[in-house]
């Protein structure tokens, strides 16, 4: 787009035309100049506003002491890097990271892996297929608290229609939520359940982009179901599938609503996350220079994955 | 952009453009400069604002025809805005920050210490009001570091419900004591119905419920590892070892618990008088209400004091605070602490005021009885508590599914040191 050299040798009609027109060529550079910043600006100043103040304050925030008087006296003293000690020092950052991969490992991975078969099941031609996809976006509509209110009455353990369900085949005293050891398996099985629409939509469309003259021709080949499925269909969904698991991490990782809904982060803190931890910090304690911290981290990983995400898509490009 | 085109095209496209720019960069400077200067509140003299978190449509109708009375009385329109429990004390610190605090603020009693060391409050009696009629405990409710900040209308606290035709069907007496509750609760379960329901859910309600087993077995939260409060942990236990407790206890909130002992699936919980409005609706159940069980016979039966205060925060207008606190004076006055009482079925602060309630609300006694021994949970930390409330629970959590009550309130003794 800009005028320089390279650009310019490419295309040089605007050069003549530049050329038969000597009034004042700086100007004119000067005035389209300003034409594309004043395209770029709104989303620049947009920008600026609601994404960079708020993540260089959340920065700052966590260097200081920032108490419930600060919103009072507007002062907030550096304090050099005790919020990230305290925070590091507490056994239950450790815990709630710990918590953290496996609520998005277990997570992503069930809801891709079953997200990725409906999406393979619904590509195939048979009746009713339309209503039965729309039907299981039906989790996709619900607001997560409401999600996490449902789930917390199916999966109660005395009186909930899973464990009422189950006593039928005599499995029916299951701890979901009330053990420290099955309520962190309850929430992520609950989260795959959220998740797998968007995985199965995404990867459903990244099907119907796949040329079906491959699939005839390694049929043509006698290629079996397996054989076709491993090297047509999932090299040629690569670049969806990376979509997905990016997002899908990106909203995992911080994932907040649905654990306050299901359990609080109990029993015994055994589903604290970095985003209940956050939470906590902030708005239970009103500690904000600790919760600033942990959400600083939660950033973090979170870039540290959207590097990755451009990085494989600059390659897919090349 | 790079086909050659005619002169006339040309001019035609550079006017084009600056028509494009000029909009753009002005709606950017507008939605800059709107963010950043939208904070500032101008005051209307004659309005003043009360914040509370009355957001049942019940609890916000009451307060709107106290406040259209207070209002009358004062001369002045009272707006009220009601924001959810959990929302009130963030809200009202943004508020801060951007100088609009509402005139008078309600604060749950265990946040206000929070807020008055933030010195965000002022003192009630600078104000002019006085806190004669005032019990000493209710003083000290609303009070922070031997200042008094905080108006009570009405106060709260637990109590025994029990389901009266379950009791007498099993000829059973209402428990007095913890080994009686112990007996009379294993006996009470059977099939789906437990003996009792209480909530020890990871947030301020199960340590709410914690406290009067705590405080009436001499514990107490400068020192959660001490002998007193393990026993008070093993209590609890022992009724889950027993299966008169759900194992869902750990996660459930006092409405939910309400909502079991409504359904019939426990056959007595510990709760709050707050749950009688919808414990009403169902005509079938006859329930009864008594103070919470001691460890022996003869010990004093110590609950949590609960409820809001009214508060006035510091907005730095003299003349309108001093009319803050004229309406609170009103709020808290004789009679509309009656009726307040009589509505939302919570015991009224001022003496005189509870005399005319106990005759008008007999079968609330037990209640009444239960304020008066009842204590504040910050009394002794302050605005320490939100962080040994957190160890609390995180405790008896782990106690109560599978970990020793003593290793337990050990590692929480010392995150709450650790915390602060």
């Amino acid at each position: 787009m800009s005028t320089t050299a390279v650009s310019a040798a490419a295309a040089p009609a605007p050069v003549t035309k530049k050329a038969a027109k000597p009034p004042n060529p700086a100007r004119a550079r000067l005035r389209r100049r300003l034409a594309q910043w004043g395209f770029i600006a709104p989303a620049v100043i947009f920008m600026a506003l609601f994404f960079g103040y708020p993540l260089v304050r959340n920065i700052v925030m966590s260097f200081q002491d920032y108490s419930p008087s600060t919103f009072f006296t507007g002062s907030s003293p550096f304090n050099g890097t005790d919020n990230w000690s305290n925070v590091f020092n507490d056994e239950l950052f450790g815990k709630a990271l710990w918590h953290t991969v496996l609520f998005t490992v277990g997570s992503l991975i069930g809801q891709f892996c079953i997200g990725l078969g409906l999406a393979v099941f619904f590509s195939r031609r048979f009746p009713l297929n339309g209503i039965l996809r729309s039907l299981i976006l039906l989790p996709w509509l619900v607001p997560m608290v409401v999600s996490g209110v449902v789930w917390r009455r199916i999966l109660d353990q005395d009186t909930g229609v899973l464990n009422s369900f189950l006593g039928m085949v005599g499995l029916g005293d299951t701890p979901w939520l009330t053990s420290p050891g099955m309520a962190l398996v309850s929430v992520v099985l609950v989260n795959i359940w959220i998740g797998i629409p968007f995985n199965m939509v995404i990867l459903y469309g990244g099907l119907q982009e796949v040329p079906k003259e491959l699939y005839e021709a390694a049929s043509l080949d006698g290629a079996s179901a397996w054989r076709t499925f491993r090297s047509i269909t999932l090299p040629m969904l690569r670049p969806v599938i990376t979509v997905v698991l990016v997002l899908g991490f990106m909203s995992t990782v911080k994932v907040l609503d649905l654990i306050l809904a299901l359990t609080d982060g109990g029993p015994a803190d055994s589903t604290q996350t970095l985003g209940t931890l956050t939470y906590q910090n902030s708005f239970v304690q009103l500690d904000f220079g600790a919760g600033a911290v942990v959400g600083n981290i939660l950033i973090l990983i979170s870039a540290v994955f959207a590097v990755f995400y451009l990085r494989a898509n600059r390659n897919e490009g090349k | 952009m790079t086909a050659p085109s005619p002169d006339g095209l040309r001019q035609r496209r550079r006017r084009h453009h600056r028509r494009v720019i000029v909009p753009l960069t002005v709606v950017s400077a507008l939605a800059g400069g709107a963010v950043l200067s939208g904070c500032g509140q101008q005051r209307d003299p004659d309005v003043y604002t009360v914040m509370n978190s009355s957001t049942d449509e019940s609890y916000h109708r009451w307060d709107a025809q106290t406040l259209a009375r207070c209002g009358k009385q004062l001369g002045v329109t009272i707006e009220q805005q009601s924001v959810p429990a959990a929302q009130v004390m963030t809200k009202a610190l943004r508020m801060a920050s951007s100088k609009s605090l509402p005139d008078v603020l309600q604060l749950d009693a265990s946040e206000m210490p929070t807020f008055a060391e933030a010195g965000g409050l002022i003192p009630l009696k600078d104000l002019g009001l006085t806190t004669t009629d005032i019990p000493r405990g209710i003083v000290d409710f609303g009070s922070y570091e031997g200042t008094y900040y905080g108006a009570a209308r009405t106060v709260n606290t637990l109590a025994l419900f029990y389901n009266k035709d379950t009791l007498d069907r099993a000829g059973l007496k209402v428990p007095a004591t913890w080994a009686e509750m112990r007996s009379t609760a294993k006996k009470l379960t059977t099939g789906k119905r437990y003996g009792l329901a209480l909530s020890a859910g990871g947030a301020e309600d199960g340590v709410f419920q914690f406290t009067p087993f705590m405080w009436s077995n001499g514990g107490d939260e400068t020192k959660l590892d001490s002998p007193q409060v393990a026993g008070a942990l093993d209590y609890w236990k022992s009724l889950l070892k027993d299966r008169s407790l759900s194992k869902s206890t750990v996660n459930w909130t006092q409405a939910d618990v309400n909502d079991q002992f409504m359904a019939g699936n426990a056959a007595m919980m510990i709760n709050g008088p707050w749950q009688v409005e919808t414990l009403n609706t169902k005509k079938a159940l006859h329930w009864g209400m008594a103070r919470i069980p001691v460890p022996k016979a003869g010990d004093d039966s110590v609950g949590p004091l609960g409820g809001g205060i009214l508060t006035v925060p510091n907005t730095g207008d003299g003349a309108r605070e001093k009319m803050s606190a004229k309406i609170i004076g009103c709020m808290s006055g004789e009679q509309e602490q009656i009726t307040y009482a009589l509505n939302s079925w919570m015991v009224p602060a001022n003496e005189k005021a509870a005399a005319v309630w106990r005759e008008k609300v007999p079968e609330l006694a037990a209640l009444s009885g239960q304020v008066a021994t009842a204590r504040s949970r910050t009394a002794k930390l302050g605005a320490g508590w939100s962080s040994v409330s957190l160890a609390l629970q995180s405790a008896f959590q782990s106690a109560l599914t599978g970990e020793s009550s003593e290793a337990a309130l050990k590692r929480a003794q010392q995150r709450a040191t650790s915390g602060n």
